[in-house]
């Protein structure tokens, strides 16, 4: 181990990652202010039903199952899960995920114990590349999907993957695993508000518009 | 391949507001619209999901809305959209949409794919691209006030056919009444027995109303093929006889997208609130049921269903009020599968019908709305939407199926008990 592999290490846990967070954070922002900011013509029909609350209702409801779902339905939802709740938990509830969320919130929670973690983790890659296999083979999903989509799958899994290998030596040096693992992060967190991944927070301005949309109808969307 | 002259190209980007910018920075692509879509699962070509039917609206959104699209397409890497991509999309915002607006239910981002494709028909027809089927429609509705050419004519013949058969005089043009009852060019032409049937009930009823001469059409072809500002002056003309016979409440007949396009769209295209209502038939008689002036004499024991209309369920919030009315007159209803809001369409909505080039395909996607209808052995459809009607009854003859179809309302006044002093 050299004294610039320490160097590259701790600009990456210091101003690397609040530079990145910094982008993740501020570019989310801009970009459903920039969607938001397009506007639209206020709706002068007589609404049948709460229009505010009918958004809501939407953004909640269309995270559940719904009547006559087919395969596809069920494969994207129940992989979706899987991989969204094994990142979250590995995210959130890994003990050194928390130490660094105590020093930059000032506050902490407790862990899960890692055996669990490892479980999610493991679980949360397995789901991703259970979802690239259907994007390849499925003759819809390959049809709609661009080099984006490919982009942000390897975005994804290699912060979980090289998370893994700082957890497990696998012939590889803990320095060298939790290098790469952070410099996937960062990379992750600069990419979101660029790509499709911005969905984490567009997904709620557009479901709520689609309940509102409804809502003047009176429809339960 | 020609560049999209920068006209066309202004012409979907006036279309994008929040919404649609955040539809399509939700998408992930999961390809879940499919499913809902009857032109993608009857046959199985991904070239009909959804989405896809929107990929011109999205490039061009992404190349001119979005840092990374921007970026692509500066260093060219990314595609202009081209007058010939317009060209082949058609066929697929036009032919294989009936903007039923099932996709905009499962999206699990939430994204209303129909209030999209709407938005990007505006772009279509301001770039030069409709189907000649729905432009001939455009032009004889501006011109006859009839997407079908029916005349005024046309009506006062049907109503003296009606008048004689019903004993009861058809009030056209009385200022003053209640409700000003609208029609749609299918029922003038070919199921004229809905005008008999709503002065049974009304006069039952004790219903103050009356027909337009200056306003006797309520479809909006402007809606379906994409122009603002043809569907506007459609309106205005319902908008203006409704004034001058000073009526409280405008009656959209038994057709879904006049309903939509006079009670959601209609304000907004012309830029202001009506100063009067605008009902469904279907409400008006649930209303009526409501008040006990509906009486019935007897009741069907015909096995039958009710066909949800889109625009009048889905997109229009009536599921109940059919089903209300329904229950009064049927001892053997059954319901579809999908019902309701998750009901499938009859393939012919959202302009299909008018469109001549688009009819193979419309009946070979009818076998979705034939297996939903072979399952339940009904002997009798229900529907309240004349141009269901026409759907289904031509869907129903090309597979060879022994069904009769019928509207509601006329189902109601077969059974009125016109002896009946209540209420």
């Amino acid at each position: 181990m050299t004294m610039s592999d320490l160097e590259l290490l701790a600009w990456l846990r210091g101003p690397g990652l609040q530079w990145s967070l910094i982008i993740f954070i501020a570019g989310l922002i801009f970009r459903v202010a920039e969607n938001l900011a397009l506007g639209r013509t206020p709706d002068l029909a007589t609404p049948r039903s709460p229009v505010f609350a009918a958004g809501l209702a939407t953004v909640w409801r269309r995270s559940l199952f719904h009547p006559g779902m087919s395969y596809r339905g069920y494969f994207t939802l129940i992989a979706g899960y899987t991989f969204h709740l094994g990142l979250l938990i590995t995210l959130f509830f890994l003990s050194q995920h928390i130490v660094m969320f105590r020093a930059i919130l000032g506050f902490g929670w407790p862990a899960l114990p890692p055996s669990i973690i490892d479980f999610c983790t493991l679980l949360s890659i397995a789901a991703l590349i259970t979802i690239l296999i259907h994007r390849i083979t499925d003759p819809v999903v390959r049809s709609i999907s661009d080099y984006q989509d490919y982009l942000a799958w390897l975005l994804t899994l290699l912060p979980l993957a090289t998370g893994f290998l700082a957890m497990h030596p696998l012939g590889m040096a803990y320095i060298q695993a939790l290098t790469l693992h952070l410099m996937s992060v960062e990379v992750l967190l600069i990419a979101i508000p660029f790509t499709k991944l911005s969905h984490m927070a567009s997904i709620f301005i557009s479901r709520w518009y689609n309940g509102a949309l409804a809502g003047v109808r009176g429809v339960k969307a | 391949m020609t560049a999209l002259a920068a006209k066309a190209i202004n012409a979907f980007l006036e279309q994008i507001d929040a919404p649609t910018a955040s539809f399509f920075t939700s998408c992930t692509h999961c390809g879940m619209c499919a499913d809902a879509c009857l032109f993608y699962t009857e046959t199985q070509d991904p070239k009909y999901t959804p989405i896809h039917k929107l990929l011109p609206l999205r490039r061009i959104w992404q190349q001119e809305y979005t840092f990374w699209g921007w970026l692509m397409k500066t260093l060219g890497l990314s595609r202009k959209v081209s007058d010939e991509d317009l060209s082949q999309w058609e066929e697929l915002v036009y032919d294989s949409c009936t903007l039923c607006g099932r996709c905009s239910l499962v999206c699990p981002m939430g994204n209303d794919i129909t209030y999209m494709i709407r938005k990007m028909r505006e772009g279509m027809v301001a770039a030069g691209h409709a189907p000649e089927g729905l432009k001939g429609a455009m032009v004889r509705a501006m011109e006859t006030g009839s997407p079908m050419g029916v005349t005024l004519q046309t009506l006062k013949a049907q109503i003296v056919h009606a008048e004689q058969e019903t004993g009861l005089k058809i009030p056209l043009d009385k200022s003053g009444a209640e409700f000003l009852m609208l029609l749609s060019s299918a029922e003038i032409a070919q199921f004229s027995e809905i005008i008999g049937a709503v002065a049974r009930i009304f006069h039952q009823a004790g219903v103050s109303w009356t027909l337009s001469s200056k306003a006797f059409e309520a479809t909006n072809t402007g809606i379906q093929i994409g122009a603002a500002d043809l569907a506007a002056e459609l309106v205005e003309r319902i908008i203006s006889a409704a004034e001058s016979l000073q009526v409280k409440t405008v009656i959209s007949p038994e057709c879904g997208h006049a309903y939509v396009a006079l009670r959601y769209e209609g304000p907004n295209l012309v830029g202001r609130p009506y100063p009067f209502k605008v009902m469904h038939i279907v409400e008006v008689l649930d209303q009526l049921r409501r008040e006990n002036r509906l009486p019935i004499k007897d009741r069907e024991t015909t096995r039958m269903t009710f066909h949800d209309p889109c625009q009048l369920v889905r997109r229009g919030g009536l599921e109940q009020p059919p089903r209300a009315l329904l229950a009064l007159v049927a001892d053997n209803y059954v319901e579809m599968r999908e019902h309701g809001i998750y009901n499938w369409c009859c393939g012919g909505g959202g302009g299909v019908s008018a469109n001549e080039r688009a009819t193979p395909l419309r009946l070979k996607v009818f076998s979705r709305k034939k297996q939903q209808v072979d399952a339940l052995g009904v002997t009798t459809i229900v529907t309240a939407c004349s141009n269901c009607r026409n759907m289904l009854e031509d869907g129903l003859e090309h597979y060879h199926m022994d069904i009769n179809v019928v509207g509601l309302t006329e189902t109601l006044a077969r059974h009125l008990d016109t002896t009946s002093t209540g209420a």
